[in-house]
């Protein structure tokens, strides 16, 4: 069931590190997952970060908290993924899920029409709830099953265009535009400076809790465009 | 709903979703329900403000508040020791990479009708202006003592053993009525004076935690998170559903099912999801828990920062009010955000004034503290009533936390959690077991 066709390293440290060398700046950015329980949120992340696709994925238990870099011209865009640890399920999805969040990939199954509507919630949610500049993601996911499509393309086409959505249809079984909508996405996402530093905007730096002995203010590594200064 | 569970929690409180999030990590089956459609109970940060009107029963907030969403109204106020028990659970469950935290930039205590900063380490004590001058030396020796002091190295009592009074520890060292006060209150933070009959070690601990503190960030010893204190249960029930815990807000618990006296289930409607424990707020089982006493906690809107005298005033603050500086049996704290905490819009603040009840006026009791806020926009009172629970669940399987004292920090409410997950693992959580932390990658763990 399981295919392995890229290995991602990803070492502890990858998060927190400073930038190293001259090279290419970093931009970090918090990007969430939504959608209804089973269209597969879960599935193109791991798609995305291991390259791998379980057919019978269960409810996310584990890992809600995954990170890929991917280079955009001489930018290493790094994604902070979040997925919804099965919070959506019961409508308890809390108010942190989406504090901050720079970039959303909005999910729904293209053989099941009610995901289609409920994404067009989610998205709502978004708009009221996340920062306004949000990138939004609109994926038709499952399009490997495109015999029982209940969704056509255009009209998802139509609706991303009207709100200013990126659109494709996905397929984490095949893989099919899992690496190019993330990349769309990071394409899109500001690279500037003031607008992706993380939560706290330019209200000064905060604080991330460490280890004893590791205490320092988030902000003065780790978060965007370390290297540029 | 129709599964059977390990545990059903009941109430998002802080204490609740810490004991989710442990609970989870350890391998339990976990539903987690809440009445409010919203996560952290009494221990909820409010927002948009138009839900903190309305939970007081008023018309909606005048528009000159600005966007309501802008504010994160705490109900309960309290602060992260930097050095504290919280902060530990926060790094050994892996909690903290979904926060961020801010100190608190004052810790002031009020003396002599007027506030004064708390000094905490040696150089502050000496240009302190709460103290005259051989005074501070006596105060210096006193921390230099407490600094130095080691529960196993008998060399640093000095003639003072850990079991001696700590009036008696006080009176060694000369220190006078003013100076034991803010000594005991700001920094041991102690919230009456019981302590002075009791074995110094307990105080000379309280007081290296408040240093200890201090020494990580600087500012003060007291951490705070960004969009307030709400945050703090919403990550750990977020630990929880990553280890597989179910989550439903707006959900009713009408009745817990016992059977021969064992708990056996919760019923929300014509529901029934079964378990094998319950964990709940006191609210959830009023016929198991009696009333210890009250406290009256005030949010207070302003328009302008705490003014501390002559200096800038902080955006955030504590002041602590001694209890004999007013004649009281108890403190009463005072504390106050600002936009730099991500609580309020730009130039709003929210300050709240807290305190045990003490007579059937509580209103008037925090009026010392409402004094120092004055002119307050708009004002939110509530007395709660303090419950604990009457059995330790151990034989019922229905564990029951006590509520959020007035205390000013999230030391007993620590206490209260380790203890309820002793009750019912039947050991004492172990720290050095848990393995999740910063070094854990989510990436090398993986769902299956």
């Amino acid at each position: 069931m399981t295919s392995n066709n890229r290995q991602t390293s990803n070492n502890s440290n990858a998060n927190r590190s400073p930038v190293n060398g001259q090279s290419a700046r970093t931009c970090q950015f918090k990007m969430v997952l939504l959608g209804e329980s089973a269209v597969g949120k879960s599935s193109l992340v791991l798609r995305f970060v291991r390259g791998q696709f379980h057919e019978y994925q269960e409810s996310t238990i584990g890992a809600a908290f995954l990170t890929q870099t991917v280079s955009v011209d001489d930018t290493t865009v790094k994604l902070e993924l979040w997925d919804t640890a099965g919070q959506e399920r019961y409508h308890s999805l809390a108010p942190m899920y989406y504090r901050g969040a720079q970039a959303a990939i909005v999910v729904y199954d293209i053989t099941n029409a009610d995901t289609f509507s409920r994404a067009k919630v989610w998205v709502k949610e978004l708009q009221r709830q996340a920062a306004p500049n949000i990138v939004i993601a609109l994926a038709g996911n499952k399009a490997d099953l495109a015999a029982k499509r209940q969704i056509e393309v255009v009209d998802a086409q139509t609706y991303a265009d009207e709100n200013g959505l990126i659109f494709m249809e996905t397929s984490a079984k095949t893989a099919m535009n899992v690496n190019d909508i993330f990349m769309a996405i990071a394409k899109k996402l500001p690279k500037n400076q003031d607008s992706s530093s993380g939560r706290t905007g330019n209200n000064g730096p905060s604080i991330t809790v460490d280890r004893p002995g590791n205490s320092r203010a988030a902000g003065s590594d780790g978060g965007c465009c370390a290297g540029t200064k | 709903m129709d599964e059977e569970y390990d545990v059903i929690l009941l109430g998002t409180g802080l204490k609740e979703c810490v004991l989710a999030g442990l609970l989870g990590v350890a391998g339990k089956k976990i539903l987690h329900m809440d009445r409010n459609k919203y996560y952290g109970g009494e221990s909820a940060s409010m927002t948009p403000l138009e839900d903190l009107y309305s939970k007081f029963n008023m018309s909606p907030p005048p528009t000159d508040t600005g966007r309501g969403r802008d504010w994160n109204v705490d109900l309960i106020p309290k602060f992260l020791m930097a050095n504290g028990l919280l902060v530990k659970l926060l790094i050994h469950t892996g909690v903290t990479r979904y926060l961020e935290f801010k100190c608190i930039e004052g810790s002031y205590v009020y003396k002599g009708q007027k506030i004064h900063k708390v000094p905490a380490d040696e150089r502050e004590a000496l240009s302190s202006s709460l103290m005259g001058l051989f005074e501070k030396r006596r105060f210096r020796n006193l921390l230099v003592w407490i600094n130095d002091y080691d529960e196993k190295d008998p060399k640093t009592y000095k003639d003072v053993p850990p079991n001696t009074r700590m009036i008696d520890a006080f009176k060694k060292f000369g220190l006078d009525q003013d100076t034991i006060d803010f000594t005991g209150h700001a920094l041991a933070l102690h919230s009456d004076d019981d302590y002075l009959e009791k074995p110094a070690l307990e105080t000379i601990k309280r007081i290296k935690l408040y240093s200890e503190s201090l020494a990580r960030y600087g500012k003060s010893p007291y951490l705070y998170p960004l969009y307030g204190l709400g945050e703090l249960p919403q990550g750990f029930a977020r630990l929880s559903a990553i280890y597989g815990g179910t989550y439903m807000l707006d959900k009713p618990a009408d009745e817990i099912v016992y059977e021969n006296g064992v708990v056996v289930g919760v019923r929300s409607g014509d529901q029934v999801a079964r378990c094998k424990a319950v964990i709940c707020d006191p609210s959830y089982a009023q016929d198991k828990v009696k009333k210890v006493g009250q406290v009256i906690r005030a949010i207070c809107l302003l328009r302008h920062p705490v003014s501390v005298g002559t200096n800038a005033s902080p955006g955030s603050i504590q002041i602590i009010i001694p209890q004999k500086q007013v004649q009281r049996h108890n403190d009463i704290y005072v504390c106050c955000m600002a936009q730099t905490n991500m609580v309020t819009p730009k130039d709003w603040y929210v300050a709240l004034v807290s305190t045990t009840v003490e007579t059937n006026n509580p209103e008037a009791e925090i009026r010392p503290g409402l004094a120092l806020l004055e002119p307050i926009y708009q004002k939110f009172v509530s007395v709660s009533d303090l419950y604990e629970p009457i059995e330790d669940g151990t034989t019922s399987r229905l564990f029951i936390s006590s509520s959020y004292d007035a205390t000013t920090h999230f030391e007993s409410t620590c206490i209260d959690i380790l203890d309820v997950y002793r009750r019912y693992m039947g050991e004492p959580f172990d720290f050095s077991k848990v393995t999740r932390g910063l070094d854990a990658d989510d990436n090398q763990e993986g769902a299956q």
